[in-house]
């Protein structure tokens, strides 16, 4: 009896993003069937795994680093991942979360923002006027990073999100071994 | 008026005395890449996108005229290349956040990083300066932040509504667009101004309120094909 091939093990990640890029993956639909029998789901919100098992073929990553987590996260990623792709604008340039660096011009911006966010904002209702700080949460970073400035990143795919049929393309071009980029027409920023 | 024929990437392409390489590529049908030049418009030659090569030289290709026997290099991978990078460098000078920004689908900036195959900006650092949002006007906004400098708002201001409400400011990096007064309310903008109209700003720099998302995203002018295609399709007749 022959010996059925590996399966390719891709593991997920969303970090400082709205999991929109996940439900992204989802709009696969049901090509997920067959891309199922070539490849198996390690670590990732799909599974609900939260370690990794071993070393994995793909990573794919959503979002930027917004916080320490998420860079310890990322680079748990890269660490175990022959292969790194972020995808979505959030990954790449860090997309909405980035919106709070524009204002990281004052002494104190990191509180300036967190003030605006939880006391001093206009339609705020917070009835403990703190901004929370439990140990719990992680630390947060001075700015939002884009993956490519942490770690190593292999491929970017811009979108936001990127089409379930740009995510399955990269995913099977991925497979058969090469990822030669996108039909002009397939690539958007929105 | 005397024609003579020039070439663009080895195709003759006719032009008249007096008539610059773009404008006669442009009836011809070949598209050169632009931003800061706009029909009806004078030519400013500022952006360096429509950067062309003839006689080892490098010329903006709106401004400069064209010669008989003229020939000129457009779309080879070494222009295409400075021009990529020159469009990367705006999306890292400026702060262009194409997902919360009303004018993706319509913005020439974008569709110019589609047409030249730019799929992430990673290359430069992103300087994300700290610009004010000037809402004053009752029915115009000012978003700075997606400002490219090109000077098309200040051009068709002057030379159209005859007002000067835009103008340069500053130089070098530090050259920004600047409304004459203390802020757009201050000054005799109308929404119906020639400036102020959808095609004149190439981003989503100057807003026309309440009309945001009429068209979704997904259905606009750059959803329907690549930057340049309608120039590119009178080639084809």
């Amino acid at each position: 009896m022959t010996e059925e091939p590996r399966k390719v093990r891709i593991a997920t990640a969303s970090l400082a993003g709205c999991f929109g890029c996940h439900m992204a993956i989802l709009d696969i639909d049901e090509r997920l069937i067959e891309l199922m029998k070539l490849v198996e789901i390690d670590r990732s919100p799909l599974t609900d795994i939260k370690r990794f098992h071993g070393r994995c073929d793909i990573g794919i990553i959503e979002g930027g680093c917004c916080n320490e987590e998420n860079v310890e996260v990322l680079r748990d990623f890269r660490r175990h991942c022959d292969v790194l792709v972020a995808i979505g604008q959030c990954a790449i340039m860090g997309g909405l979360p980035a919106m709070r660096n524009a204002i990281m011009h004052s002494d104190e911006p990191l509180r300036e923002c967190l003030e605006e966010a939880y006391i001093s904002g206009r339609y705020i209702r917070n009835t403990t006027h703190d901004i929370p700080n439990d140990p719990a949460l992680p630390l947060l970073l001075d700015k939002v990073y884009p993956v490519s400035e942490v770690v190593e990143v292999d491929y970017q795919i811009p979108g936001c999100a990127p089409t379930g049929d740009v995510i399955f393309e990269t995913l099977t071009r991925l497979l058969a071994g090469r990822l030669p980029g996108f039909e002009r027409e397939h690539i958007k920023f929105d | 008026m005397s024609g003579f024929t020039f070439t663009i990437d080895g195709v003759d392409v006719p032009a008249q005395d007096g008539q610059t390489i773009m404008e006669a590529a442009d009836a011809a049908g070949v598209y050169i890449p632009r931003l800061c030049d706009h029909q009806g418009l004078r030519h400013q030659g500022g952006c360096r996108v429509c950067t062309v090569k003839a006689a080892g030289r490098s010329f903006s290709a709106c401004t400069q005229p064209a010669t008989p026997g003229l020939q000129v290099e457009n779309e080879t991978p070494h222009i295409n290349k400075l021009r990529r990078d020159l469009v990367e460098m705006l999306f890292h000078e400026g702060n262009h956040l194409c997902p919360i920004c009303e004018a993706s689908g319509n913005c020439e900036l974008q569709a110019m990083a589609y047409r030249l195959d730019m799929t992430a900006p990673t290359k430069f650092p992103y300087l994300e300066p700290s610009r004010a949002l000037d809402a004053s006007h009752p029915d115009i906004a000012l978003d700075t932040n997606r400002c490219i400098s090109c000077g098309r708002c200040i051009r068709a201001s002057q030379d159209i509504d005859r007002k000067g409400i835009f103008g340069y400011v500053g130089r070098g990096i530090r050259r920004r667009v600047a409304v004459d007064g203390a802020d757009l309310a201050h000054t005799d903008a109308q929404v119906t101004d020639h400036a102020i109209s959808d095609d004149v700003c190439p981003v989503g720099c100057i807003i026309r309120k309440r009309v945001g998302f009429a068209t979704p995203i997904g259905e606009r002018k750059f959803d329907q094909g690549l930057i340049g295609h309608e120039i590119e399709e009178r080639g084809d007749d």
